[in-house]
Parts: C-alpha cells; structure tokens; sequence
C-alpha cells in the first residue's frame, strides 16, 4: 500500500466488484482445500464518485476489510500528527520574508501543546516575552498605522500552515498593494487561537488584524487553512464580531478564490469600520458567515 | 449551605452543594477548565462521601442554580413529581445508588419513580457509580418511543443514519443515504447535517429525504437538523418535515445563546405535531446535547458540566422527544481530554438520561485534537450497546466529511449487533427483511447491482 494522501478520487482504495465476488460464499469451511476468501465488495461502488464520504467499503463478514481499516488508520495518523507537529518557525519564516515582508515571532501564554489543548483561554493571550516583543516594535513604528496585519498562527494543524500560509500571503500580497493597503509586520505565533490576533492587532496598532491558522484537521483534511478577519482588534472582542474564510487548502477552497474573498471583505471592513454579523449582513450572501466553523 | 466531612484523617469543608457535586465528579478537563474540580484526588473521594450522605430532599430546596433567574431551574423544581418522588424521599445520594442495584428496582418501578427524579439527583448519584453500576441500572430503564416505527424495545438498538455532504449535494446525500440503507441503518431517524442555512435550500433537503422514505415505504423518519426557528417556518410553509432537531442546554443563558427558550421549543413541537405525520405515534422532537456546551457559553454558574448536562435531560423530558443524542466527544479535548473521559461521560449521559424517562442515544465519537481512537469507541459503543442504548449514530466509513470528526459507522453497528444480538426496530426490521437487505436473523444479504433501492440514485444521475 502506497503512503500517498489519503483518499484521492483516482486511487480510493475501495474494492473493485468482480462479476463473480457477488455469489461466492463469504468463506470455506475447514477441510475444504480451495483458498479461502472473505472480503464481500458492495456493487455499488460507481456512487462513490458523488460523495467524499466513505461508502461502498466492502465488508468482511459486517466488519471493514482490512485495507479500508488501514486507510482509516493513515487518515487518523495523519490528523494527529497534524495537531501535534511543533510549527517550522525557519521554514516559514523564511518562506514570508521571501516575499519581501517582515516576520516577528511570538509565544502565546500557553507553554506548550498539551496546556495548549486543555486551556483554550491561555492560547488566547500573549506570553509576557511576546507581549514585550509586539510593544517594542509597536515603539519603533514610526510610519502610520497599518492597514493591515496578518497573524500566522499554528492553531490545531501546523500542517496547514506549512502547506498553505505563504502561499495565500502571496496571492493576496499583490491585491493589497493595488489598493494602496500599508500590510504591518506578519506575527507568526505558536501555540495560538484565534482570538490571540485581538492583543497583536491592538499592541500593533492595526485597523484590521487578518489571522491565518490552522483550523481543526478532519479526517480527510489535516491541512486546513482558516482566515479571521477582525476590525479594529482588541482584546474581549467576541467571535461574532468576526468574518471567516474557511477550508483553504489543496481541494478545498483555492488561494485565488480566497483572496479574491479576502479583499471583499477587507474593503468592507475598511470601508464600513465593522467585520461580523453586521458586515455579513451589510453585503449580503455572498459574504460567509462569521465564524461558522468549530470554535477554536 | 456548608457541608463537612471527615476523611483520612482529615476534614473537608465544602462551601454548597454546588461545590461538592462538582468536586464529587470524576476528573475532566472542562471542570478543571472551569477551576471548578477537587484539587487533589483525595479531596473527590472525600467529596464524594460526603455526597454520599446528602438527602436526595436537599435538591429539591438547595437548587444549584437561582429559581428566581432560570428558568430551567424552575422548570425542574415546579415539573416535580411529588408522588413519584414519595417511595424515595427518604433516601440519602449513596441510599439511592444501593437501591438502583437492588432487585428491588425493577424496570417498572425505575418507570414509576422517573418523574420524581431531578437532574441534579440522577447527576449526584451518578458521581457514586462506578462504570459497571451506570450500565447495569440504564439497562433496567425502559423507555419507548414513537413515530413511524417503535424506538426503545428491549433488546433493540436504533441507528440515526447520518449521510452529511459537505456542499449538501443530492446525489452524495442519497449516495450516502442508499449506503447505510443496504447497511440495515436508519430506523431511529434519516438525520441530515445541512451545510446551507438558507430556507429554500433547507425546503429542498426537507424533500430529498422525504422522497426516499415515500418512494421505498420505509417505516423511518428523517430530519434536517437546523434551527427550530427555521423548522417551525418550514412547516409553515407547508414542507413535509418529521422531527424537529435542536442543541439543548442546561441553563437558561446557554439556550439563549443557542437562541432558544422553552416557549420556542414548545411552538416547534406543536408545529410538528400540527402536521400529523407520524403513524404510529407523536414524538416529534430530536434533540441533542452535550457536556461543556454551557462553559463554552460562558453559561455554567460553577456548576460542573455533567450535572449540567443532565439539566439539559429535563428540558428535553418536557417536550417527549422520539430522540435525545448525547454528542458525547465532539466539542473537543478542553470538555472531555482523552477516551477516558468520553467513555465516563457516555455512560454517565445515558444513565442519567434513561433514569429521567429519555429514549437516548449516543453519538460515540470524538475529534482529532483529543487523545482518543477508533479502540476507544469500540470500548464505548460495546459498553453502551451492554447498557442498551437506544440508538447510536451511523456515518460511513466513521468519517463525517462534513463536520470534521469521527463517529461511529454502518459497519460499528453491524459488529455490535452481531456481538450483543441486538434487534432494530420491529418495523424496519420487517421492512428490511422484504426488501431483500437482511436475513430473519437480520444479517445483511449478498447484494447485487440490481437492488431497488440504487434505483435512487440511477434516477437522480440520469
């Protein structure tokens, strides 16, 4: 079995019906020499092309053949490995700074993963050195305050962000400039939940504070990409008071298409001096909803 | 009031019953979220001896959370069954256990005294109980329900099919939905997660199920969970809607943040029952709950979450649901940290559950930030099928594509069926066994590309 992603269209996993499969028995008995066999396919396997849930697996006996068990497994493995990988900070930091931006690195007040997991509240607030950090560089800024600052956060999937942040900064970089947007230093913060962006925004200065993290992994998507788009960031802010771009990843929602979305929002934000409900509200469906996905 | 106990060597001091139940539970991670959970593992032994000792009258007058400012409160305290409660009133928390183990509970007298049970009594007494005393008492619990089919017999176990798509696509919806069918699921209900919130499009799913269970006479009910104030407009319009779903909680502030109160719940059940769809009974209602739901709120007034969770139980009762679905692990590892913790609070939800008088089921599952896997739930799902839950969740393959998190699948429930023999309801055991899908012994058939029911989606794709 190969070790690829987990469930590309072209190579599923599922079992191919033989025309004999249907009527075999499901196992011989003992003494009989023939080989024995236990895996009944589903001959309905062509429906699988309409959905990415898991249908026609097969069964063996009622239980899941051995292949669809192990595909599961890799699944799951990659999910967990996702939660638990430590963010590349070299990696991505470098891959920021390429695209000519400055990077500051900052800790929330959570130490460490498994604290991270129990205690949401602790990975909502700044580490005191990070704190320190943002306020000595709020002090040196001496152009006006930024439009825009965007916050590079490892959330509940590293992964997303080593697949994806760069790649979405890049594909959004050249509308801000169009517009005439001042885009802040890119905080990349470890051990962060959304809400961290509320005390960066505010220390920086930022109208808008733009937080790419990564969002909880499903089972097939451990490398999701979430955007929070937050005006006027301080801390208390609620999660209504948010719009959020949400499944941003390779098969999912594409760079182009989000920072197409991102620039609509942003320049409804800026314009109207509000993101949440109401901007969702003042612009209609073709806005997403504030903060539909799990809580983070 | 001030409750002391002496253990060890040592005196305890618990400020109110509110304290003490929540010291009294076994550890989890949202009432140490919470600053709420014993300090030591001695001090929750201590409380819970001390629990052990409390009048089960003293929930009746020391409520946890104010009469005056909640209405679930009130709803409990004015609900109250005193004849119910008199063949019991004598009872202290740790008597109460003892007689639940008793013969003397019979299933019928469990029946008899539900009404004058509280929350906050089946949570106290529940803080006693070891595993193996939650599983034996909910299985003497008997309790049924009714729409299309009969949901709660002894010896039977339901399956809410659940074919979630994340666009809500029609054909991947019935795709998924053909699926567990041939899996012999979906006699509790056809539940559909909806990805859109707009009515039109809720209207349209609304049908799509409909038509399923029109077209093959299947003796099911299905629902799209969405808000009770988008279903009662639904009916309103006239669609063909079964059940009715809301997320419950045990606080008056937690409902309001899921905007709901007792008043709109009970619009909605009147609206369902308006349309007169069930066949062989009314329970229109499905709920779901969930420990931690009111502390993410910001709603839980330093009450531990699994005694809120069974608060969450007496909204439910009073509305006769046909379901109640405890989604036990997926609000993530902050509420329930790892398969211990879940694995507790699925037993303690359906324990106290069935104890209230509620056909309730389990959504085993848990998410891929907590420390928990596919052992985990086959640990849950065998203990809660020995429990006899009423129903369990069936997604395929385990993976809610559109949710994010893992459940238990069509073939879970063919193992804990083949494992425990249970039955599923009469009905759709019937109509599965004329449709060629399962033997007399309810065993699924060799099927072959000429099934009736892939007529479905031949039809759609064309």
């Amino acid at each position: 079995m190969s070790a690829g992603p987990v469930r590309p269209a072209e190579d599923d996993g599922r079992p191919v019906t033989s025309p004999a499969g249907e009527d075999r028995p499901a196992c011989v008995l003992s003494g009989d020499a023939r080989p024995v066999s236990g895996m009944q396919a589903d001959p309905w396997h062509d429906l699988a092309a309409a959905t990415p849930a898991r249908i026609a697996l097969g069964r063996s006996g009622g239980s899941l053949p051995t292949r669809q068990v192990l595909d599961f497994g890799l699944a799951h493995a990659r999910a967990r490995d996702a939660v638990h990988t430590p963010l590349d900070v070299a990696a991505v930091t470098k891959a920021i700074e390429t695209l000519g931006l400055e990077t500051l690195l900052i800790d929330s007040a959570a130490p460490d993963r498994p604290t991270y997991l129990r205690r949401p509240d602790q990975g909502r607030r700044l580490s005191a050195a990070g704190r320190a950090a943002l306020t000595a560089r709020a002090g040196a800024e001496i152009e006006p305050a930024p439009d825009i600052v965007f916050v590079v956060a490892d959330g509940l999937s590293a992964a997303a962000i080593h697949a994806n942040a760069a790649a979405m900064l890049a594909a959004f970089l050249p509308e801000a400039r169009r517009r005439g947007w001042r885009v802040g230093p890119v905080v990349i913060a470890r051990q962060a939940r959304v809400a961290l962006g509320d005390e960066v925004g505010e220390i920086l200065g930022a109208r808008l504070v733009v937080m790419l993290i990564g969002e909880r992994p499903g089972l097939s998507s451990p490398d999701s990409l979430g955007l929070y788009l937050t005006f006027a960031p301080k801390r208390g802010r609620s999660d209504a008071e948010r719009n959020c771009i949400s499944n941003v990843r390779s098969g999912g929602l594409g760079f182009a298409e989000a920072a197409a979305t991102l620039s609509f929002l942003a320049q409804g934000a800026l314009r109207l001096g509000l993101t949440g409900v109401k901007l969702k509200d003042a612009g209609g469906d073709a806005l997403p909803a504030p903060d539909a996905s799990p809580v983070l | 009031m001030i409750r002391r106990h002496v253990a060890g060597g040592r005196s305890w001091v618990f400020a109110d019953l509110k304290e003490l139940m929540a010291k009294a539970t076994p550890l989890r991670s949202g009432d140490l979220l919470a600053g709420i959970a014993a300090g030591s593992a001695e001090e929750s032994v201590a409380a819970r001896m001390c629990l052990a000792e409390v009048p089960l009258k003293a929930f009746l007058t020391e409520v946890l959370i104010p009469y005056e400012t909640d209405e679930v409160t009130r709803l409990i305290i004015d609900s109250h069954d005193e004849r119910a409660f008199s063949s019991i009133a004598h009872l202290t928390v740790g008597d109460f256990r003892d007689f639940l183990l008793s013969d003397a509970a019979t299933p019928e007298r469990l029946v008899a005294i539900a009404r004058g049970v509280t929350p906050e009594m089946a949570a106290a007494v529940s803080k006693l109980m070891r595993n193996q005393d939650l599983i034996l008492v909910a299985r003497k619990c008997r309790v049924v329900t009714r729409f299309r089919n009969t949901i709660g017999l002894a010896g039977t176990m339901a399956v809410r099919l659940q074919p979630n798509h994340p666009t809500d696509d029609p054909l991947g919806i019935a795709a998924s939905t053909v699926d567990g069918l041939l899996y012999g699921c979906g006699d509790a209900v056809i539940g559909l997660n909806p990805a859109t919130d707009s009515v039109p499009g809720l209207t349209r799913l609304v049908h799509l199920l409909d038509e399923v269970i029109q077209r093959f006479e299947i003796p099911t009910q299905s629902c799209i969970l969405t808000h009770v104030t988008t279903s009662i407009e639904m009916v309103e319009r006239g669609a063909p809607v079964d059940l009715v779903f809301q997320s419950i909680a045990g606080t008056e502030k937690a409902n309001a943040s899921f905007g709901i109160d007792l008043a709109v719940l009970g619009e909605a059940q009147d609206a369902a029952r308006s349309l007169g769809r069930g066949t062989v009974g009314d329970n229109v209602m499905y709920f779901e709950t969930g420990q931690g739901s009111a502390l993410s709120a910001d709603a839980h007034f330093g009450v531990d979450q699994q005694t809120l969770e069974a608060r969450a139980y007496a909204v439910a009762r009073k509305f006769e649901p046909l379901l109640v679905n405890t989604v036990v692990g997926f609000i993530g590892p902050e509420y329930l940290y790892d398969g211990k913790q879940i694995i507790r609070a699925g037993l303690e939800d359906h324990f106290c559950g069935k104890l209230l008088g509620l056909p309730i089921g389990c959504d085993i599952c848990y998410t891929n930030h907590a420390e928990a896997d596919q052992d985990d739930m086959d640990t849950l799902l065998t203990l809660l099928g020995t429990a006899g839950v009423t129903f369990i969740i069936g997604v395929p393959g385990a993976d809610d594509v559109m949710l994010n998190y893992q459940s238990t699948s069509f073939h879970d429930q063919l193992y804990v069926r083949e494992a425990l023999g249970l039955k599923r309801a009469p009905e759709f055991e019937a109509w599965l066994q004329r449709m060629e899908i399962t033997d007399v012994a309810g065993r699924l058939k060799p099927q072959t590309a000429r099934s009736s029911l892939l007529s479905l989606t031949r039809g759609m794709a064309a």
